[in-house]
């Protein structure tokens, strides 16, 4: 029964131990020039500004719960799409509902301010 | 989805349209208005009473085996519709006093009632957790409406982060009772239970649930978070989900044990009793030590839940227990009057800045309001189980029901906890009557409205209680 999944398992040992093995030759063999600027933070190449803790607006968090909204949304709408042909007109007026809900959630943060930053 | 399905759900989604297109309509009433949208409020839930009422015809399931409608769900609606109107009426001039009107206050409320009502039609483990959670969130956030009142958000969070790990518990029994039967529909679960094949498992799950809905009850031991809540929250919001929140839970556990979880009486019934005497117990005697009404009467719903509870005790006896779940049905209306006459006289007599909640400010009301006085005399006195009055019906319904049931020790203990509830019920009539002081009361056409009604409607259908009790066999028996 778990045999069918031996190839996994090798695969998953494989690719650890290979990493793992990178990693190891280079701390051993590989030459260390220690700049300054060698060890700052890598900030998408530019120069770091301030500490890695920095604060967050707290408004922050509003959008990130309108995001997750709508992010629930689109993991609803794709796997419809899929299944779109064998729902029919069911499957539309069920997803327009759904939809209309959101929208309704939608046009109240809009109105309530809640997508401005100021 | 065919026009049954719809019809069966009729007033429910009725209600959700409302409350989504108030949502919006608010949005155009200017603040300070917002007594507009309260009205339509009120409006909905008025329309969605009558719909209820009128669905007279047969009973049956619907979308797929998920929801079902029958003459207990169509009871329990009713009275859950008349919670969220004098939700309304009581939240309407409280709101404005309180300096935290915003007509969210009123979609919140609707929704939460819908969640509720969901609740007592669900006829599957999915939906019961839907409902609980429909009903449970709008409830937290009313909870911390008084916002950026320390007390209340504090109450909003305890409630949110409890109620959370609570649903946690029911999510995890209704996976088990899945894992158990194949099966979340309630009938199903019946018809797996009865071949003795669920086992160890579905007892587990069931006792899972039940610490979810002993939580949105306040059983004790699970009822830690009621008086700090209950005291923190807005006095209006606190009337609303005193009531509300318990009739929708034991619903709930109506169904899913008188029901899907009957063949495991011979598990349970001690649990059940164990947590119906604890509560009835500890929410007594901790009342007594209470001087600010709000967790006096927090206390006091607590141990209420107790007596509702015993009418679950019963639950593998098949000729008691629709004569029982009735009497607890039946405790539920008289709770929910009670309830809400109690609150309104506190909300009365409420000030800015949570004044005039302490018992001593209750002194000299006998005097100065003579009728406010006499209507809370009357819902004390209800609460205690004393006559004339709706409590004492329920109880006596109560207690025949449990005593038919062989179950004489909890009736016993009924009865006492009664007389220990009488020490605090009565301290604030004799505070009211006895004691000299200037308390100083607001008058509010609905608010007048709400205590005068239910302080009149406790004591009159108490001297015919028959009809009504009839009416919630009739709803009960329909299950069985």
């Amino acid at each position: 029964m778990l045999l069918q999944y031996i190839a996994i398992a090798i695969l998953i040992f494989l690719s650890t131990a290979l990493a793992g093995l990178v990693i190891v030759l280079g701390e051993l063999f590989g030459p260390r020039v220690k700049t300054n600027v060698k060890s700052m933070p890598y900030e998408s190449g530019m120069t770091p500004i301030g500490p890695g803790t920095r604060r967050m607006p707290v408004r922050f968090y509003l959008i990130a719960m309108l995001f997750i909204l709508f992010d629930i949304e689109i993991i609803f709408l794709l796997p419809w799409a899929v299944v779109f042909r064998k729902l029919g007109v069911f499957g539309l007026v069920e997803m327009l509902i759904f939809i209309l809900i959101l929208l309704v959630g939608y046009l109240y943060a809009w109105k309530k301010g809640a997508l401005e930053w100021e | 989805m065919t026009q049954a399905d719809l019809y069966t759900l009729l007033p429910l989604i009725v209600l959700v349209i409302w409350a989504c297109a108030l949502l919006l309509v608010d949005l155009l009433i200017p603040r300070g208005r917002k007594g507009i949208t309260a009205f339509l409020a009120a409006l909905g839930l008025a329309l969605t009473l009558g719909l209820t009422l009128a669905q007279v015809s047969a009973a049956g399931t619907a979308f797929q085996g998920m929801v079902v409608l029958d003459g207990f769900a169509r009871f329990v609606n009713a009275l859950l519709a008349l919670t969220g109107l004098l939700g309304v009426g009581l939240a309407y001039g409280y709101v404005r006093r309180m300096g935290i009107e915003r007509g969210e206050y009123y979609t919140l409320l609707l929704f939460s009632v819908a969640g509720m009502m969901l609740m007592a039609q669900a006829a599957d483990l999915i939906v019961v957790f839907l409902a609980l959670e429909l009903l449970s969130i709008p409830l937290y956030i009313l909870a911390a409406f008084a916002r950026p009142k320390e007390t209340s958000e504090e109450a909003g969070l305890k409630y949110f982060l409890l109620g959370a790990f609570a649903t946690g518990f029911v999510v995890y029994g209704i996976a088990l009772t899945f894992g158990a039967t194949g099966t979340t529909s309630l009938s199903g679960i019946i018809a797996a239970a009865s071949n003795g094949d669920a086992g160890l498992l579905l007892t587990i799950g069931a006792a899972l649930i039940l610490v979810g809905f002993g939580f949105k009850v306040a059983v004790v031991p699970f009822h830690m978070w009621t008086p700090d809540v209950y005291q923190g929250a807005p006095s209006a919001v606190t009337a609303f989900m005193a009531a509300g929140a318990k009739i929708a839970g034991f619903a709930a556990l109506l169904r899913v044990f008188g029901l899907a979880f009957s063949s495991l009486s011979a598990d349970l019934t001690a649990i059940l009793w164990t947590l119906s005497a604890l509560t009835m117990i500890v929410g007594n005697i901790l009342a007594i030590a209470q001087t600010n009404i709000k967790r006096l009467l927090a206390y006091s719903s607590i141990a209420h839940a107790g007596y509702i509870l015993m009418a679950f005790v019963p639950f593998g006896n098949a000729e008691v227990l629709p004569v029982s779940v009735a009497a607890g049905v039946f405790y539920l209306v008289a709770y929910t009057l009670t309830n809400f006459g109690a609150w309104a006289v506190v909300i009365a007599l409420e000030k800015a800045e949570g004044r005039g909640l302490d018992l001593d400010d209750y002194a000299g009301l006998g005097r100065k309001y003579p009728a406010l006085a006499a209507a809370m005399t009357v819902f004390m006195l209800s609460l205690t189980g004393v006559p004339p009055t709706l409590g004492l019906v329920g109880k006596f319904y109560l207690f025949r029901a449990v005593i038919a049931g062989g179950f004489y020790g909890l009736a016993v203990i009924g009865v006492l906890t009664s007389l220990i509830s009488a020490y605090y019920y009565l301290r604030v009539v004799v505070i009211m009557y006895m004691r000299e002081g200037e308390p100083e009361r607001v008058s509010e056409p609905w608010l007048n409205l709400t205590w005068a009604a239910s302080a009149l409607a406790v004591v009159l259908i108490s001297l015919v209680p028959a009809p009504l009790f009839a009416w919630a066999s009739q709803a009960v028996f329909a299950l069985f």
